[in-house]
């Protein structure tokens, strides 16, 4: 085997179409050179305890490194999993989470607590009985691992781990309720590993009622810490909103309340194709393994068929070029003459691979998403083509919301604190947030060490009027959103946490990101424009009064002050105001001029692309008036609303780390009285 | 302060007036906007006949309603105001006082009328320009920093100052020194000598030089304040004096003494009553290193800035003279200037007993 195998995932064995020879998940190589049968033997004895080892000696890999992030990890298998069934299934998915504290009597503060219920259900395709043990109680067992299809979860090692994780931290099983149609019956089952076998072990089968015509719902039991803020289960759950406006999405905290995010894109995604892997994508090892696996009988076919893009003259080619013969048996091409067959397809030049099989979510979504969610002034989203690294290929989208509403800054001003001399209006130091998504799924671990990070840092944003300092993140309230969607997305690690940093990614991230700079600097010299326009306006009422008193005061005190007053004002409002302010402000119906798939929010209304705006207020107005979609919810306590819209979260609150205590949100809409939220201090105006 | 019986009332009708442009621009619905005379190089020419820098007629519009002149418009009438309580209560006051008299916060705001000094002082020197009112007349003083020895008596508030009984630290120059402030009762000096310095001003009145050389020595700590150019023009112009000037041998230096020749760029307007069209540069002369052999030692290299401005200097109209070209293109060709303090390289008393008194016996000045 080669090197690079011990350290990957182990590869699937039970549900690989054929068991293959060789021992399916080597720990650790034979110290000495072994005969075939001592090998042989060791590798069973190492199946044997393999599946609890592997679990426990790999937590960290799989994210469950502590009880906070293994919570996480646990909502984000199951919630991945029924979107991608949803999505499959051609449905638009509607999932529910809910987090419960799990005590033995006593109450716990959610804080507090140590265990939680973890339950998401779904409205997707349900899942066959009989699949249902092995999809939930046995490791690597999935359908997305042998496609090169697009999708968030791709190991098969997803939900089982988490269940797994339960079974192990509070030895509770995984409980499904799963229908896969209205006239079809809702099964109910309860399943825990064989951890020796890694096999399923059913302890509940039953039929039961269930008010759902058709979905799954998974419950689980495990420990974990329930903390907001950054990298937590409602950050994640933000985000994935953000990234997903087709989700219709419910939140019941482990507080008692209920969020709704609500869908605010009425379409599918377009459904990804799956494609053959390309050979530039290829690792060696994976080509090993691709030899045995291959229904092909002949090289040549193994080459044309298992492979994109390589028809069966060009594998004949590749063969020769790599002397070996087109009619051998993949199977018996083994060591250094498989190597040169590899290095020889590298160095073929073989068309990229089709680009049709990548779904991105769309400029439009991506608008819809960051609108819904966060309060700014301006926004915008841009989809670049497709591209390909490494045979692989991908699409990156960037996108930008910026700024406070307009109604967020004229809230009222704090009674003037009069400034010393040198003294001056405190600086705004609030940085950029950026948030990453591969395949739609938030990443919230690691961003120094992801190719989008970098590629923001790398963007010199000074150019679009956005302060920067060197080699930080560009300052001012600002969320930079970045997508990247592939067949295979190529993660730094295994806990699929950051993006790694190939060339062709990085170039694509920062011309998206470019482009999305562009517009905010047309935004941002508009803005500039027409607020200087309203500054002249201001400073010169401000004015008015000293001039006046100072006149009188010459005048010794004879002056008729509110006459004089009332003149200047005029003056003042025919020399700066009427029609030139709205053409300052754009306002003459011209409409955002160089700002395509944007959104800008202004005083007196929104601008670009309105009628999504409008879709989606109209939408996030329809659930503050929908009936309580909850069930009940006891101990609510009374001073917290306890359901309405998720609001613009702590978006852009200071990244103060996960243990910084949350923040009363400051960007909650105002057109919503059930929820007042204390404001902080208003930011100085620079 | 210092409270004064005057009843001049002239100063306060044109502060008044400003008042009066506003009110008038308001009723006829136009921007409010004053005419402020521009206090630089591109508005003053030299008058060669009188040997004089006057303030030409180029004016700057400062409007209200422009929101790059907005807050200086306010400004403006707020320092107006300011001076126009000084006359009514017949005070006199520092710059820094009227910084701190007019300085608030704008009403609803976070906005101060001024931040700094920086501010108001040039404001002061609008309106002085503007009004053509001299700083003593509106009541303004800087602060004191010159001092006078030597033969001459002053009435200071009925006072008798006699400068030849004052020791070695002799009279603090007042700001104001307008004959209604001070009274130069007897002069018997035969000419005044003013030291930029005031360490070497110590060393002369140290050394009683003035006895010797009956003279009047007059130092204002560097670039003499306007106490000190005004009273030297008094002496000048009241008694006959010859004024000679001895700054260190750098383009500041001979600055300083133009200044005091024919008057500041920036105020060119006060020249009338300031400048000494007459006064004589006696040092130190870029020539002196060489006649007096001060080694090289002593001198210090130009920068580029004192390179940059002793260009400047020369293109200057009332640097046109030959000897001045020659002066200054020397110090240049040299790379070097000199400090009067390096003449004690060669001796503590070199300046008293040595360079001065040939000096004066060569007549060795360029005028
Ligand atoms: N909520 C669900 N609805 C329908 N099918 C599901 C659901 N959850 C899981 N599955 C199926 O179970 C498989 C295994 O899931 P998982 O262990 O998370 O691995 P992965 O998502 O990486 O394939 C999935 O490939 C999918 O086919
Ligand atoms: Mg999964």
């Amino acid at each position: 085997m080669s090197k690079k195998h011990s350290s990957a995932v182990p590869a699937p064995s039970a549900s690989s179409p054929k068991p293959t020879s060789e021992p399916a998940a080597p720990q650790k190589a034979p110290a000495k050179p072994a005969q075939q049968v001592t090998a042989v033997e060791m590798g069973a004895r190492q199946r044997e305890i393999s599946v609890s080892e592997f679990f426990t000696k790999n937590r960290h890999l799989l994210g469950f490194d502590n009880p906070r992030k293994a919570l996480l990890t646990c909502v984000k298998e199951a919630v991945d999993n029924a979107l991608d069934a949803c999505e499959e299934a051609g449905i638009l998915p509607d999932v529910t989470v809910a987090l419960e504290v799990v005590s033995n009597g006593e109450p716990v503060a959610p804080s507090q607590a140590s265990k939680f219920r973890i339950t998401v259900t779904d409205n997707g395709p349900g899942i066959v009985r009989q699949h249902i043990p092995r999809i939930f109680a046995k490791l690597l067992y999935g359908s997305k691992f042998h496609r090169m299809r697009m999708s968030r979860g791709q190991q098969g090692i997803g939900i089982s781990a988490a269940g797994m994780y339960g079974q192990l931290t509070t030895g509770k099983p995984v409980k499904i309720i799963s229908r896969t149609g209205p006239k079809a019956a809702a099964h109910f089952f309860e399943v825990q590993i064989d951890t020796k076998k890694n096999e399923p072990l059913v302890h509940e089968n039953k039929q039961i009622e269930w008010r759902q015509p058709q979905g799954t719902q998974v419950t689980l039991e495990v420990e974990g810490k329930y903390q907001k803020g950054r990298a937590s289960v409602d950050e994640w759950l933000e985000q994935t909103s953000i990234a997903n406006p087709h989700v219709r999405l419910v939140y019941r905290t482990p507080e008692g309340e209920t969020k709704e995010y609500p869908r605010t894109y009425h379409e599918l995604p377009p459904s990804p194709r799956e494609i053959k892997p390309h050979p530039y994508g290829i690792e060696f090892g994976m080509l090993l393994k691709m030899l045995q696996d291959t229904k092909s009988h002949s090289l040549s076919g193994f080459l044309s068929s298992d492979f994109c893009r390589v028809s069966p003259q060009l594998a004949d080619e590749i063969c020769r070029a790599a002397k070996v013969s087109p009619n051998m048996k993949p199977r018996d091409l083994k060591g250094p003459a498989a190597e040169v067959l590899y290095r020889t397809i590298q160095n073929t030049k073989i068309m990229a691979p089709p680009t049709n099989c990548i779904s991105p979510i769309g400029e439009k979504a991506i608008l819809a998403g960051l609108y819904k969610q966060i309060k700014g002034e301006f926004y915008t989203a841009v989809s670049r083509p497709p591209a390909v690294y490494r045979g692989n290929p991908f699409i990156i989208e960037a996108g930008l919301a910026y700024g406070n509403r307009p109604e967020d800054q004229t809230k009222p001003q704090q009674p003037a604190q009069p400034k010393a001399e040198g003294e001056h209006e405190e600086e705004d130091s609030e940085l950029a947030r950026v948030i990453r998504y591969a395949n739609r799924v938030p990443l919230l671990y690691q961003q120094s060490a992801c190719a989008t990070f970098k590629a923001v840092l790398n963007t010199t944003w000074k150019n679009y009027g956005v302060t920067q300092s060197r080699g930080a993140l560009p300052g001012g309230p600002m969320v930079i959103f970045v997508h990247m969607a592939s067949v295979w997305v190529p993660f730094t690690s295994e806990s699929k946490e950051a993006i790694a940093d190939y060339d062709e990614i990085q170039k694509e991230i920062t011309l998206a990101l470019r482009e999305c700079g562009r517009r905010l600097g047309l935004f941002l010299r508009r803005r500039e424009r027409a607020a200087s326009e309203f500054r002249r306006r201001n400073i010169f009422e401000l004015y008015i009064e000293e001039v006046v008193d100072a006149c009188d005061r010459l005048k010794g005190g004879t002056l008729q002050k509110e006459k004089l007053k009332a003149q200047l004002q005029k003056i003042a409002t025919s020399r700066t105001g009427g029609l030139k302010t709205d053409e300052a402000l754009g306002k003459t119906g011209a409409g955002p001029e160089g700002l395509p798939h944007s959104i800008i929010v202004t005083a007196e209304g929104v601008e670009g692309e309105v009628e999504l705006a409008s879709r989606i207020e109209a939408d996030a107005a329809a659930v503050s008036f929908s009936g309580e979609a909850g069930r009940p919810v006891a101990e609510k306590p009374a001073d917290k609303p306890s359901r309405g819209k998720a609001g613009q979260m702590a978006l852009f609150n200071k990244p103060d780390g996960p243990n910084r205590p949350d923040r009363p949100n400051r960007r909650n809409r105002p057109n919503r009285p059930d929820k007042p939220t204390p404001r902080s201090a208003p930011r100085g105006k620079k | 302060m210092t409270t004064k019986t005057k009843k001049t009332t002239a100063v306060e009708k044109k502060l008044i007036g400003l008042a009066d442009i506003v009110i008038a621009a308001a009723d006829r619905a136009k921007d409010p906007t004053f005419a402020i005379p521009i206090r630089a190089l591109s508005n003053v020419s030299f008058n060669p006949r009188k040997g004089l820098i006057e303030m030409g007629q180029k004016k700057q519009a400062r409007s209200f309603f422009n929101v790059g002149m907005a807050k200086k418009f306010m400004q403006t009438v707020l320092v107006a105001d300011a001076l126009s309580e000084l006359q009514r209560a017949d005070l006199t006051t520092s710059l820094r006082e009227i910084y701190y008299r007019t300085k608030h916060t704008i009403k609803d705001s976070h906005e101060n009328t001024f931040d700094t000094q920086d501010e108001s002082d040039p404001v002061i020197e609008d309106l002085e320009v503007s009004l053509a009112a001299l700083r003593e007349e509106l009541h303004v003083r800087a602060e004191n920093s010159g001092s006078i020895v030597g033969p001459v008596v002053f009435g200071d508030d009925g006072d008798r100052v006699d400068c030849a009984k004052l020791g070695k630290g002799g009279y603090s120059v007042p700001s104001i020194v307008e004959p209604e402030y001070l009274e130069i009762r007897r002069c018997t000096a035969d000419f005044v000598l003013l030291v930029e310095k005031g360490t070497q001003w110590n060393r002369l009145s140290e050394d009683k030089f003035w006895r010797r050389y009956n003279c009047v020595l007059l130092t204002g700590n560097g670039q003499p304040p306007r106490g000190v150019r005004r009273l030297a023009r008094r002496l000048h112009e009241e008694h006959r004096l010859p004024v000679y000037v001895l700054v260190d041998n750098d383009p500041w230096g001979y600055y300083i003494y133009s200044v005091i020749k024919q008057g500041s760029i920036n105020l060119a307007f006060e020249s009338q009553r300031m400048a000494i069209p007459k006064a004589k540069f006696v040092g130190l002369s870029s020539a002196d290193p060489e006649r007096y052999e001060l080694p090289r030692n002593v001198g210090i290299k130009l920068n580029e800035k004192d390179i940059a401005r002793a260009k400047e200097l020369m293109n200057y109209q009332w640097f046109q003279k030959p000897a001045w070209q020659a002066e200054i293109k020397r110090m240049l060709t040299s790379g070097l200037k000199y400090e009067l303090d390096a003449l004690a390289n060669k001796d503590f008393q070199y300046l008293t007993k040595k360079y001065l008194p040939r000096k004066l016996k060569e007549k060795d000045w360029l005028d």
